[in-house]
C-alpha cells in the first residue's frame, strides 16, 4: 500500500483509538447520558398512550411506532452531530488543540476517522435505546421494511455529517462560545425536521427551512419504511436528496473548515482555553 | 537531509487583534498587541538555540509562528529549506514541540496519549509500543504509571511524558516552550540532562524558549534575547555577559577588570537588565 496512504490511514485510526479510550475512561458519564437518553425516548412515546387516553378516536399503536421513529432517529442523528461538533471542543478543553492541529495529517484524515467512531458510537447508542424502549412497548414492526429503514439511516447519516463539519467550525471561530452555539443549528433542525410530527403541520417559513434539512428525508423514508413498509425501491425519493445534501455538504464543510482553520491560524485562535 | 541551516526566520512580525471581527464582544476589540516584531534569526543544525524573555515578550508566538500554528503577518520562516505556510505538512513531520503545559488528554493514561500521538505521525501500533517502551524507560518513568491517567502524575512526570511523545516521532527540530517551568529542580535538572542528550545523540536541533537565567546560560550555545516582540541582543552565553561589562561600565577589552568591580561574573538577568531596563522575572 502506497506509504502516504498508509500513514493517513494509521492516523485515522489514531483519532478512532483515542475515542474509544475517552469513552472507556468516561464510562460513569457514558452511563448517565445514555441513561438520559432512554428516559428522554421513553418520555417521548409515552406521549402516545397518552393522546390515547385523552381521544378515544387516535390508533395509538400507529401513533407510538411514529414517536419511537422520531426520537431513535433523532438521537442516532444529534449524537453524530455533537461528536463532530466537538471535535474541536474536546480539544480545547484537554488542551489539545495546539498538538494534534500541529500533526503532519490533513483535516479529511483527521474528521474521516472522528466522524467513523461517531457513527458506530452512535449506532451502538441507538441499539441500548431501542432496546430499552422495545421493554416498555410492543412495537409492531411485522409490515417493516428494516433493510429500507437502515439504508435511510445510513445514507442520512452521511448527509448529517456534512451538516456536523460545517457546525464544527463555529467553535474554530469563536473559542468561548462557540460549542454553544452549535445547539442553536441542532434546535432549529429539531424544530423543522418533523422529528415529533410530520412537517405538514409547520407554517409555511418553517417547512421552507425543513426542506433544507436531511433530517426531514431521513425520517419521513425511515417512517416510509417501518411505518408503512415501503419497497426498498420506492425509499429512492428519500435517499435522492440525502445523497444529494451529503455530495455537496462534506465537500463543503471540509472546504469551509479549512477556511476557518486558515483564520484562525491568522487571529491566534488556535489556542487551547480559548 | 542535507541542510546545516536548521531554521531561517526573515522579518517575522505577528500582531493580535482581541476582540477583532467578533459580533460577540460589544465593547469592541481591544488594542492589537504586536507579539513578535521583525525578527530575523538563523539557527544552524545541531545548535540548541534559546530564546531568552519575560512572560508577554513574545517567546510562545515565536515557537507558535515555527509550530505551524499561527500564520505570519510578514516575512518568513524556512525550516530545513522548507517554507512553513507553503510545504506546511513537509515541514510538520520534521518538528514537534514540547509546551509549557503538558498538553495532555487527563483522563488518558500516559500509554494511551502516546499511541494516539504516535499513530498522528503515521506510526504502526507495534513500533509505537515498542519504542514507547525504551523512551519511557529512558526517562525513568515507573512501570506502574504507564497505565494510569495522566491527571494522577505529577507536573514533572507529566512533563517527561510530554518529551517522550517528541521523542516518540524523532523529531529533528524540536521547539521547547518553557518545558522546565513550574518543575521542582530534580525534575528540572533531568529535563535539561535530556535535553543535552537529545542534541548529542539524536542530531536535533533544539529551540529552548525560557526566562530561567541558569538554564539558558547552561545549556544553550546562542541565546536570542526578546523583549516586547523584539530581539534585543543575540549571541553566545559569554559574549552577551560581555555586554553588561561594554554598555555599562568599561570596555569590552577589560571586562575581566569590570568582573571585579562587580564582585562577580556578570548573569544573563544583568545582561537582560542592562538591555531592556526590565528585570526577566517580576518580584513576587
Amino acid at each position: 500500500m502506497n506509504i502516504a496512504l498508509t500513514t493517513e490511514l494509521r492516523a485515522s485510526y489514531g483519532f478512532i483509538e483515542r475515542n474509544i479510550n475517552i469513552v472507556k475512561r468516561y464510562w460513569a458519564w457514558e452511563v448517565v447520558w445514555l441513561f438520559y437518553s432512554i428516559t428522554n425516548s421513553l418520555a417521548v412515546a409515552f406521549i402516545a398512550p397518552g393522546v390515547g387516553a385523552l381521544n378515544a378516536g387516535v390508533d395509538t399503536r400507529v401513533l407510538v411506532l411514529y414517536l419511537i421513529i422520531g426520537t431513535i432517529v433523532w438521537r442516532y442523528l444529534s449524537v453524530i452531530f455533537y461528536w463532530l461538533t466537538d471535535v474541536i471542543g474536546m480539544e480545547r478543553w484537554e488542551g489539545t488543540i495546539e498538538y494534534t492541529l500541529m500533526a503532519p495529517i490533513t483535516r479529511f484524515t483527521h474528521l474521516a476517522g472522528h466522524t467513523a467512531f461517531a457513527v458506530v458510537y452512535s449506532m451502538f447508542h441507538t441499539v441500548v435505546i431501542l432496546a430499552v424502549t422495545a421493554i416498555f412497548f410492543e412495537i409492531d414492526l411485522s409490515r417493516a421494511n428494516l433493510l429500507g429503514g437502515a439504508i435511510v439511516l445510513l445514507v442520512g447519516s452521511v448527509s448529517f455529517i456534512g451538516f456536523g463539519i460545517v457546525a464544527a467550525i463555529l467553535p474554530l471561530l469563536f473559542p468561548e462560545k462557540g460549542q454553544q452555539m452549535t445547539h442553536v443549528i441542532i434546535s432549529l433542525l429539531l424544530l423543522v425536521s418533523g422529528v415529533y410530527y410530520p412537517v405538514a403541520v409547520l407554517p409555511p417559513a418553517l417547512r421552507f427551512f425543513a426542506t433544507y434539512s436531511p433530517a426531514t428525508y431521513v425520517l419521513e423514508g425511515a417512517r416510509a419504511a417501518l411505518l408503512d413498509g415501503a419497497p426498498t425501491i420506492a425509499l429512492w425519493q428519500f435517499l435522492a436528496p440525502l445523497i444529494a445534501m451529503g455530495a455537496l455538504a462534506i465537500p463543503f464543510g471540509l472546504w469551509l473548515f479549512g477556511i476557518a482553520e486558515r483564520y484562525a491560524k491568522k487571529t491566534g485562535k488556535l489556542k487551547r482555553n480559548g | 537531509m542535507e541542510h546545516t541551516i536548521a531554521l531561517e526566520i526573515q522579518n517575522v512580525s505577528k500582531h493580535f487583534n482581541p476582540g477583532a471581527f467578533n459580533p460577540l464582544k460589544r465593547n469592541g476589540a481591544k488594542k492589537p498587541v504586536l507579539a513578535v516584531n521583525d525578527i530575523s534569526i538563523t539557527v544552524q543544525r545541531g545548535e540548541i538555540f534559546g530564546v531568552l524573555g519575560p512572560n508577554g515578550s513574545g517567546k510562545s508566538t515565536f515557537i507558535r509562528l515555527i509550530s505551524t500554528l499561527l500564520v505570519p503577518d510578514a516575512g518568513s520562516v524556512n525550516i530545513f529549506g522548507l517554507d512553513i505556510e507553503r510545504d506546511e505538512r513537509a515541514v510538520q513531520r520534521l518538528i514537534n514541540r514540547v509546551s509549557v503545559e503538558a498538553a495532555f488528554f487527563k483522563k488518558l493514561s500516559p500509554l494511551e496519549n502516546l499511541l494516539y500521538g504516535a499513530r498522528l505521525y503515521g506510526l504502526s501500533g507495534a513500533d509505537a509500543r515498542a519504542k514507547i517502551e525504551v523512551i519511557l524507560k529512558r526517562l525513568d518513568l515507573r512501570a506502574d504509571a504507564i497505565n494510569r491517567p495522566m491527571e494522577e502524575m505529577s507536573r514533572g512526570m507529566q512533563q517527561k511524558v510530554a518529551i517522550a511523545r517528541a521523542l516518540l516521532t524523532a523529531p529533528i527540530l524540536l521547539l521547547l516552550d518553557e518545558p522546565t517551568t513550574g518543575l521542582d529542580p530534580r525534575s528540572k535538572r533531568e529535563v535539561q540532562t535530556l535535553v543535552r542528550e537529545l542534541r548529542d545523540t539524536h542530531d536535533a536541533t533544539i529551540v529552548l524558549t525560557t526566562h530561567d537565567m541558569l538554564e539558558a546560560d547552561g545549556l544553550c550555545d546562542r541565546i536570542a534575547i526578546i523583549d516586547a516582540g523584539r530581539i534585543v541582543a543575540l549571541d553566545t552565553p559569554v559574549e552577551l555577559k560581555k555586554l553588561v561589562a561594554a554598555n555599562g561600565h568599561v570596555p569590552t577589552s577589560d571586562s575581566s577588570a569590570f568582573y571585579r568591580t562587580l564582585g562577580h561574573e556578570p548573569t544573563l538577568e544583568e545582561v537582560f537588565l542592562q538591555l531592556t531596563g526590565k528585570k526577566l522575572v517580576e518580584d513576587k
